[in-house]
């Protein structure tokens, strides 16, 4: 199962740091994202996009996660050579990743 | 409890005009808001403003008011904005002339300046939050603008003003200044001023709170995003807020759409650092109050840090770029054939380089080999982008690819090549008493 069957996500850019949420469609799921979408985990999956450390910050009130990495801009967004200088395609990268299972997963109103 | 209406106008400089003179018309707003203004967007107003005296401030401004001003004026709704950019007093005076073209006498528009601070800290050695010195950077610096807060907004709006133009202010300031003025917060009423934060915050970006920036066809529908609704603010004395958006416009106002703004661009959410207050968004509720009605509860505020953030124009060289396209069978190996061929000339040339990067793009451009898993794509595009100290070296990376169409791969097709001047930024920390604002005012 993908991140992106339970929760969505929005990458903004400040400098040379890249802010990801992870917010959850259904706040109920917020435990088992907040159990599986570590700091470690997005570290890892970013580990050749961001040079420096990466913090998480928990806000079970809306059942979102709050990522912020870095070094993941190439210098900032005013110097950046990448196509997206700003970072903007990251959160779909970060809904790509593999989780195990949830029974009701696929359910996301518009609400 | 008494509340008043914010719309936003715009979320950024290019920003679409018709949701604008839909709010004016139709919103019964008391404040429409226009932000315009990026990291970078100044440093390139005061570099237009240094070849003319009378520019720097935004190229759509008198589009703009042309098609407000007298809705506005209509509809007793006062204008905030921050398109003075680099010149806040030109642009008054061209929101003033506007205003008279128009008829709309005993239009009082005030401009805030005091924001440009690269006298006071010209020659100083301030840290970069980069890393680095202020002093490191020499004679490429062209701009340093401090980020200043809502009060003098709210003053000149207490003077009478029906349009404020700013040059860089926070943000969420251009919400924060018509909420002091209206509901007369304290200055130490850090709860207060942490909900105003919060509701310039998610107001700030325009449609990325109403839908925009935010549909995943099958996943996340959003309706009729051609002609997508901004949106307004109803915000209370004690600083709660519903979100909503016109009936009439499409795009949709849902907890889910709040959230993605909520958290845009924060870094620690319990500490939003602010000109007025450290705003606190970490226990922050949004709750459903009808359709297309968000209700937002539970920010809070600290005491501000006395520092402004100072961001700082400088000159950083020139990027060079060239690209083409393969498309068919083996397209992805011509395209890697292409950049190997770029590579080895533009060393066998030696063009001088500091930073150079060779993507594929619609195969691993934009995240890297690693994240790019998938099979082979029909069609693909290189790109090679180079860092470069003078401009010829710039021009001589996209020439490179321009000469892929007689010397590379078979069937390159699509060239195009850029060079531009580079303004980075770098921040830095400032006293906020080294920052003094003035206010200015014309009248039509």
């Amino acid at each position: 199962m993908k991140l992106r069957q339970i929760a969505h996500s929005r990458t903004g850019d400040k400098g040379n740091v890249a802010t990801i949420s992870v917010i959850a469609f259904d706040e109920g799921d917020y435990p088992f994202i907040a159990e599986h979408v570590t700091a470690a985990r997005v570290a890892a999956l970013f580990a050749g996009v961001a040079s420096g450390p990466v913090s998480r910050y928990e806000l079970p009130a809306l059942g979102a996660l709050n990522f912020v990495m870095k070094g993941a801009l190439g210098g900032g967004v005013t110097r950046s050579l990448a196509l997206d200088a700003h970072g903007k395609g990251l959160s779909s990268a970060l809904l790509d990743l593999e989780l195990p299972e949830l029974a009701h997963a696929g359910r996301h109103p518009l609400t | 409890m008494r509340s008043i209406r914010l719309g936003a106008g715009a979320g950024f400089a290019g920003d679409r005009i018709e949701p604008a003179i839909e709010l004016a018309r139709n919103g019964r707003l008391d404040y429409l808001v226009f932000e315009c203004l990026a990291e970078r967007t100044i440093a390139l107003a005061q570099q237009a403003r240094l070849a003319d005296r009378s520019k720097g401030y935004d190229p759509l401004l008198e589009r703009r008011m042309l098609a407000v001003l007298q809705p506005c004026r209509d509809a007793g709704t006062r204008i905030v904005t921050n398109m003075g950019a680099a010149n806040p007093l030109a642009a008054a005076e061209l929101v003033r002339d506007v205003a008279r073209r128009q008829g709309l006498t005993g239009l009082k528009v005030a401009a805030v300046t005091g924001d440009d601070v690269l006298e006071q800290i010209r020659g100083s050695d301030v840290a970069l939050l980069e890393g680095g010195r202020l002093a490191d950077l020499g004679d490429r610096v062209i701009s340093a603008n401090a980020y200043i807060g809502a009060r003098p907004i709210a003053d000149a709006l207490g003077a009478g003003a029906g349009v404020v133009v700013t040059g860089r202010a926070a943000d969420p300031a251009l919400f924060l200044g018509p909420l002091i003025h209206a509901f007369g917060w304290k200055p130490d009423d850090w709860e207060k001023l942490g909900k105003g934060v919060l509701v310039g915050h998610l107001l700030e970006c325009a449609g990325q709170i109403t839908g925009g920036y935010f549909a995943d066809p099958g996943v996340k529908d959003v309706p009729g995003l051609a002609r997508l609704g901004f949106p307004i603010g109803e915000v209370s004395e004690n600083g709660d807020l519903i979100v909503t958006k016109l009936d009439t416009a499409g795009g949709a106002v849902t907890t889910a759409t709040v959230k993605e703004q909520l958290l845009y661009e924060i870094e620690d959410p319990a500490r939003y650092l602010q000109p007025d207050v450290v705003a606190d968004f970490s226990r922050v509720r949004v709750h459903s109050a009808g359709a297309d009605r968000v209700a937002v509860e539970g920010g809070r505020g600290e005491p501000s840090t006395g520092l402004l953030k100072v961001s700082i124009g400088y000159r950083d060289g020139f990027v060079g770029e060239g690209q083409m396209s393969y498309a068919g069978a083996g397209a992805v190996e011509r395209g890697r054939l292409a950049l190997e061929i770029v590579r080895e000339r533009l060393a066998l040339c030696g063009v001088p380089m500091t930073e150079a990067r060779f993507d594929l793009i619609g195969v691993d451009a934009l995240h890297g080999a690693e994240l790019s898993g998938g099979g082979d794509p029909y069609e693909v595009r290189i790109r090679v982008a180079a860092r470069t100290d003078a401009a010829d070296s710039a021009r001589a990376i996209g020439d490179e690819v321009e000469t892929l169409y007689t010397n590379g791969p078979a069937g390159g097709g699509g060239g195009w090549k850029s060079v531009r001047p580079v303004i980075a930024i770098a921040s830095a920390l400032v006293p906020q008493s080294i920052v003094s604002t003035q206010l200015s005012f014309f009248e039509a």
